[in-house]
């Protein structure tokens, strides 16, 4: 069991900011990428094996660096304008939860800052002791590793900066000058390997997903008495839905997969997914490299192409939405050969609420009048991107679409939502069992402003749109005394209420034989 | 015309020509420094004008940090809105006194105080606050030592030992028109010249220390980008030729 305390929660909505303590969380950070793992993402792999470092690694990590650099002007302007003015020391969840003065998002910039500082700037190559600079050693590189894998990347430290500085941009820097160097992270490379593989993270082939698509089909019939179909594959849909792969199998994700399904059964819009693109998320975000990112981006591409869909909707999913609304167009845009009248792409949230807004769908939220819901904003929603035509819609959007179909909504306190929001604490490529302990401390402040809804106004779910949150939440939060099934999706919301007036599917099944097409 | 003086005319050119040089050797840096995605801290503004707005607030008003810690705020905007009416101030040694200046002059003049009460603040947390405390480095103690001691030497002169401020004018003056530093030179007071010194001396670090915090915050990508990202493409020439030649990495580009 584990080796640490887990935080004890006050019900106060808020956490105390803890008191500066020197490596809490100092270790060998995650389990380091073999080789192979490292070939497929085009990275160097002369390296024995994991753990040990390439040849020249030292000059080979500062070239990297001074690459990066001159490609990116957020990590130039950011290493160069930080007045270490604090403002940032107690805004990360990682750090109120661990206390290791390391997970202060200035600390946690400043391991890359110092070298950057001793040998690209006059004050640091002459007065290194002066202005903190430090050499490049074997030490300093096992601390990137180890604390820039306890950054998720959230971007909470960015809203409260004076000058934006965004730990997220350091932190992908730092892990793309890593895995240049032999120290790639396992979880994440070799989830890009599956995906370039197989075509999603969780290397479900082909053939798995038109099994589960298929069961799915008989569950909600048996479950509605309605043939609703959740088509993949199938060309010449309007919508191609990209969703995170956790949406074909885990709890609550699936529950949310039925609920986009039931929404388009209802609107009558045709929609596919596709076994090219059967993954919405896009880890080349969290390895900072633009390449992999753009790679993977591609895969949306392609399908939508060959699928000769109209539109572009995205499931559930926090990093995905950023990738996708902040990032797709750039990456595997023009997107000239779409419906220009809908946005490239949209959320399944904005999706929904426009057909809520129209009537066109019979909602009876008494079916949710068993529970009292609140709303976690993902982090990369939340702080990366946007839903519907106005600044802060996405923060509008899901909360409208819960209260349309349920008649019990309190938030959270003010602090903790919106773009104040705490991230779920597995987000930025952390959500893996070697980074337990990081993910059971960093969960603490989301975990605390739970914990005061639910004793002060009755709270029973909070309901999620993220593939990570909800993986997180789920398997962390019972250590602070909740239960899996208080976490849902909002769409598994929608699902409920949902009554299907449409007996049967605009979409006939292709092996259907009294199907008109195909 | 004393020694003293000419070598001080000639610290003030060095300086003067470090920190314009210097500034815009980094600013030429960041503007010509891609920004391959578009990263605005949301909810951002969706129009150029909405950026403009924003970074007025940021820049003015500090309203990021305004959230963040009403203390820190507090000391942060005190320091630098007196500097600005210092600064307004002690731009009468380099042009004629107009209206506006002298309507200024009393401003300034106490200005003075809370700029040094401001930086006071500033170094009392740095010593108080256990996190500001661990991430401060030797450099952002003397910053705060380097401002205190120029506002202090200042005052001096202002409320203490009243400095021929004619004469200093005519330096400057001579130093605009190549008539190189006036006829008097400088006041020989010692007070003048430690503020001179250290004035020059910050002039001097301005383009290699945090102090670029000043022309640096108008290239933060995450304040300064619309929020449009579904309406127009944004691409970066590095990234642009990865599409002309079909690859998919930036080591297998052709030059």
């Amino acid at each position: 069991m584990a080796d640490y305390e887990v935080p004890k929660l006050t019900g106060e909505g808020y956490c105390d900011v803890p008191a500066v303590r020197d490596d809490v969380m100092k270790g060998k950070g995650p389990y380091i990428a073999k080789p192979d793992f490292q070939t497929a993402l085009h990275f160097p792999a002369d390296f024995d094996a994991a753990g040990s470092l390439v040849p020249n690694w030292k000059e080979r990590a500062l070239d990297k660096m001074a690459d990066l650099k001159g490609r990116y002007r957020s990590l130039q302007v950011f290493l160069d304008i930080c007045v270490k003015c604090g403002a940032c020391t107690d805004k990360c969840h990682y750090f109120i939860g661990t206390s290791d003065a390391k997970n202060m998002p200035v600390a946690r910039q400043d391991l890359l800052r110092k070298v950057y500082r001793r040998y690209f700037t006059f004050a640091g190559k002459y007065f290194p002791k002066l202005v903190g600079a430090t050499d490049l050693t074997e030490e300093v590189l096992a601390d990137w590793y180890n604390y820039y894998h306890q950054c998720s990347q959230c971007r909470r430290c960015s809203v409260f900066c004076p000058y934006g500085i965004d730990t997220a941009e350091i932190s992908m820097a730092a892990r793309e000058i890593l895995d240049h160097v032999g120290y790639g992270q396992k979880y994440c490379n070799e989830i890009i390997g599956k995906v370039f593989k197989i075509g999603n993270n969780l290397g479900l082939p082909g053939p798995a997903l038109f099994d589960t698509v298929e069961g799915l089909e008989e569950d909600v019939e048996m479950d509605t008495g309605i043939k609703v179909r959740f088509p993949l594959d199938e060309d010449g849909a309007e919508v191609l839905l990209v969703t995170p792969s956790a949406d074909f199998f885990a709890e609550p994700h699936i529950d949310g997969l039925i609920g986009y399904a039931k929404v388009f059964h209802e609107t009558g819009v045709t929609w596919t997914m596709s076994t090219i693109a059967s993954e919405a998320g896009n880890f080349g975000m969290f390895i900072g490299s633009y390449e992999t990112m753009r790679r993977v981006s591609l895969r949306v591409r392609e399908a939508a192409i060959k699928h000769k869909v109209k539109r572009i909707v995205f499931g559930e999913c926090g990093h995905a939405w950023r990738v996708a609304y902040s990032f797709l167009n750039t990456l595997a845009g023009p997107f000239d050969f779409l419906d220009q009248r809908y946005p490239i792409p949209q959320h399944i949230l904005e999706f929904t609420w426009s057909h809520i807004q129209a009537g066109n769908l019979q909602i009876d939220k008494t079916e949710n009048d068993d529970k009292v819901l609140t709303f976690h904003d993902s982090c990369n929603v939340a702080r990366g991107s946007r839903m519907g035509d106005y600044p802060g819609g996405q923060f509008d959007i899901p909360r409208n679409v819960i209260r349309a179909v349920c008649n019990n909504f309190v938030d959270m306190p003010a602090d903790t939502i919106h773009d104040a929001t705490f991230c779920c604490g597995g987000g930025g490529g952390l959500l893996t069992d070697d980074l337990m302990e990081i993910r059971v401390k960093g969960i603490q402040p989301r975990a605390e402003a739970l914990k005061h809804v639910t004793t002060h106004n009755g709270v029973t779910h909070m309901a999620a749109i993220c593939a990570i949150c909800k993986s997180q939440f789920t398997k962390v939060l019972p250590y602070y005394g909740f239960t899996m099934d208080q976490i849902v999706s909002v769409h598994q919301l929608v699902s409920n209420a949902l009554v299907l007036q449409r007996q049967v599917s605009v979409q006939a099944r292709p092996d259907d034989e009294d199907g008109d097409e195909d | 015309m004393t020694f003293v003086s000419i070598l001080y005319g000639l610290l003030f050119w060095a300086a003067t020509l470090i920190l314009i040089g210097g500034v815009a050797v980094k600013v030429r840096q960041y503007w010509n420094t891609p920004a391959p995605l578009k990263i605005p801290t949301t909810p951002a503004p969706i129009t150029q004008g909405g950026v403009v707005w924003r970074m007025f607030r940021e820049v003015v008003f500090f309203q990021s940090l305004f959230r963040s810690n009403k203390t820190l705020w507090l000391f942060a905007f005190l320091f630098h809105i007196s500097l600005w009416l210092v600064l307004i101030r002690h731009s009468r040694y380099f042009v004629g006194m107009n209206d506006l200046l002298v309507f200024l002059q009393p401003f300034g003049r106490y200005a003075g105080f809370t700029m040094v009460l401001g930086l006071a603040g500033l170094w009392a947390r740095r010593f108080l606050v256990d996190r500001v405390r661990y991430i401060s480095a030797p450099s952002d103690h003397l910053m705060l030592a380097l401002l205190i001691a120029i506002g202090m030497s200042g005052l001096m002169m202002s409320f203490v030992t009243h400095t021929d401020v004619t004469q200093v004018k005519a330096f400057f003056g001579g130093m605009l028109t190549f008539g190189f530093f006036g006829e008097a030179g400088l006041p020989a007071e010692p007070i003048v010249l430690v503020h001179l010194l250290l004035v020059a001396l910050l002039m001097i670090i301005f383009p290699i220390s945090k102090l670029m915090h000043a022309p640096g915050i108008f290239f933060s990508p995450t304040r300064n980008q619309v929020d449009n990202p579904r309406e127009k493409r944004h691409v970066s020439g590095w990234a642009l030729e990865l599409e002309r030649q079909g690859k998919n990495y930036l080591d297998e580009l052709k030059k």
